[in-house]
C-alpha cells in the first residue's frame, strides 16, 4: 500500500464500525441521562428522503432497527423538518405512532422526546429517548439540546469517514480518487515525479493552488 | 394638497397623520383583551396541517398545502390530508381554546418526503402573508443560511403589512430562522399552568415566554395528549395576539408587542 493510498484508508478504515459503535453509544448515553427505558435514532437517508432507524436499545430492536417511513410525517418526521425538539407525554394515543411501533415491536412507549441531530445547517436526524422515570421539566430540555448536539458533531465527523471509505471501495463518486491514489503508488521512481507534476497541474486547474 | 410622502414630514404637515388613540394611561389586561373572543381575526397556522373535524377544532375556515412538482417548483393546492403529524391540530386547538371565535386557516407545509430544506417553508410563508392574515403562527423554524436573508424580508414585509408572525424561539445551540428577527414575536416556554401567562424577557433574542411544559393538546384521530416544547408556547401568544387584535384592530404589530410587553407578569400584568 502506498503513503497515499495509506493516508486515506487511515481515515476510513473500520468507520463503519465506528459508526455503529457510536451511534450505539449515544443511545445508550441518552437512556442513562434520562433514565429512560428506551432510546433510538433515526438518520435521514438523503437519497430516499426517509428516515430510517438506525440505533435502538431498550425495546423494539429487532423490530425496528432498518425500518424507514417517509420523512415529513410523524412525530419524527415533524422534528426533523421543523428542526425543533418535541416532548410528548403519552404517545400511545397517537393512533399511527402507536400502530406502527406496536406492529413492529409490541413495545408501545408511553412517553417520549424527540430532538433534531443539527451540524450546522444540516439535519442528520433524529434522537429519541422513551419513557422516562420523571415528569418533563425544561431544564430536560437544555441537557437533551446539548447532548443531541454533541451527538451531532460525532455523528457528522463519522459521515464523512463513511465518505471517504465508500471512495476507497469504489461505491462513490469520489472512487477515482482513490484509483488514482492507487495508480500514483505502483509508479517507479523514475516516472513518479512527473506524475507528481501531472497532479500539481491537476490541483493548479482546479484553483487550489 | 398633495398626498403626503411616506418617506419625510415636510412642516406643518403634523397634523395630516394626526391619529385618534384610545391607548390607556395604564395598560391593563382588561383593556388589552377584556371581553374578546378573536371573533373578526384571521389566524394561520403554517404547520403540518389542521385536523378539521377534531371536537377541538370544530371548524377550519381554509386549508391549503404548499408541495412541489416534478421540477422543483413549489405551489399551493387545496388541502384534503388534514394533518400529517398532529402537530399543526395541536397549535389550532390551543388558538380555538383561547381565542374560540378567530377564524383558523391552514398553510401545510410539511408532508411525505419533506425534508425540511427551508424552500417550501418560505413558499408557505409568502403565501400566508400574501393572504393578509391578521396572525400567522409559525412553531418552527429553519437552519438554512441562505434562506435568512429572503425570510427576513419577509418579516419585515409582513410587518408593515400588519401581519403579526408570532415564531417559536430554538432551544438548541444552533441558529435558526425566522424566530429572531426583531419584526417577528418570538416566544419561549415557561413552566407556569396559566394559559393567559407571559413573561417578558429582557435578554433576547426570546422576546416573550408562555406556557409550553405539560400542555394538553388536541391531537391526530380525534385524540388529546399532553406535549411540551416551545412549539406549543407559541400558539398561546397567537392566540392572546387575536384577543388584542379583535378588540383594538387598529393596532400595529409594533403596538400589539408593546401591549404584549405592558401585560406580562413580570412587567405590569397583574393589573
Amino acid at each position: 500500500m502506498t503513503d497515499l493510498n495509506a493516508a486515506v484508508a487511515a481515515a476510513a478504515l473500520g468507520s463503519e464500525e465506528r459508526f455503529r459503535a457510536l451511534l450505539r453509544s449515544v443511545v445508550e448515553v441518552a437512556r442513562a441521562i434520562f433514565a429512560a427505558k428506551a432510546s433510538s435514532i433515526l438518520l435521514l437517508d438523503e437519497d430516499s428522503n426517509e428516515l430510517v432507524f438506525e440505533a435502538v436499545v431498550g425495546g423494539g430492536e429487532d423490530g425496528l432497527l432498518g425500518k424507514r417511513f417517509p420523512a415529513g410525517t410523524g412525530v419524527a418526521g415533524w422534528v426533523l423538518a421543523t428542526r425543533t425538539p418535541l416532548v410528548i407525554e403519552d404517545v400511545a394515543r397517537d393512533p399511527r405512532f402507536a400502530k406502527d411501533v406496536a406492529e413492529d415491536t409490541g413495545y408501545v412507549p408511553q412517553g417520549l422526546m424527540a430532538v433534531p441531530l443539527l451540524h450546522e445547517e444540516r439535519a442528520l436526524g433524529v434522537l429519541e429517548v422513551l419513557d422516562r422515570q420523571s415528569r418533563f421539566a425544561l431544564e430536560e430540555m437544555e441537557l437533551l439540546g446539548l447532548f443531541a448536539s454533541q451527538a451531532a458533531i460525532g455523528l457528522d465527523l463519522l459521515r464523512g469517514a463513511r465518505t471517504a471509505q465508500a471512495a476507497l471501495a469504489g461505491e462513490g463518486q469520489l472512487a477515482v480518487v482513490a484509483r488514482l491514489a492507487d495508480a500514483v503508488g505502483v509508479l517507479d521512481e523514475e516516472t513518479r515525479p512527473d506524475a507528481q507534476r501531472l497532479l500539481e497541474a491537476l490541483e493548479a486547474v482546479l484553483g487550489h493552488k | 394638497m398633495s398626498e403626503l410622502p411616506a418617506w419625510s414630514l415636510p412642516a406643518g404637515a403634523a397634523g395630516e397623520i394626526a391619529l385618534e388613540s384610545d391607548w390607556p394611561a395604564e395598560m391593563t389586561r382588561d383593556w388589552a383583551w377584556g371581553g374578546s373572543t378573536g371573533k373578526g381575526v384571521r389566524v394561520c397556522i403554517l404547520d403540518s396541517g389542521v385536523d378539521a373535524f377534531h371536537p377541538r377544532i370544530g371548524h377550519v375556515e381554509s386549508a391549503v398545502a404548499v408541495s412541489k412538482d416534478e421540477d422543483g417548483a413549489a405551489f399551493v393546492a387545496n388541502d384534503i390530508e388534514g394533518d400529517v403529524c398532529g402537530h399543526g391540530t395541536a397549535c389550532a386547538g390551543i388558538v380555538r381554546a383561547l381565542a374560540p371565535d378567530a377564524e383558523i386557516h391552514s398553510v401545510r407545509v410539511l408532508g411525505p418526503g419533506f425534508t425540511g430544506g427551508g424552500s417550501i417553508l418560505l413558499y408557505g410563508l409568502r403565501y400566508a402573508i400574501e393572504q393578509g392574515f391578521d396572525v400567522i403562527n409559525v412553531s418552527l423554524s429553519t437552519t438554512k443560511k441562505d434562506y435568512a436573508a429572503v425570510l427576513h424580508e419577509l418579516a419585515d414585509s409582513a410587518y408593515f403589512r400588519r401581519t403579526v408572525l408570532v415564531a417559536s424561539a430554538h432551544n438548541m445551540p444552533v441558529e435558526s430562522y425566522p424566530w429572531r428577527f426583531s419584526s417577528v414575536i418570538s416566544v419561549g416556554s415557561h413552566e407556569e399552568d396559566d394559559p393567559m401567562t407571559l413573561y417578558y424577557n429582557p435578554n433576547p433574542p426570546v422576546e416573550f415566554f408562555a406556557k409550553g411544559v405539560n400542555v394538553e393538546v388536541a391531537w391526530m384521530g380525534g385524540e388529546v395528549l399532553t406535549a411540551s416544547g416551545n412549539s406549543f408556547a407559541t400558539p398561546h401568544v397567537s392566540a392572546i395576539c387575536a384577543l388584542v387584535r379583535s378588540k383594538h384592530p387598529e393596532l400595529t404589530p409594533f403596538q400589539l408587542k408593546s401591549v404584549l410587553h405592558l401585560t406580562s407578569s413580570n412587567v405590569g400584568g397583574n393589573r
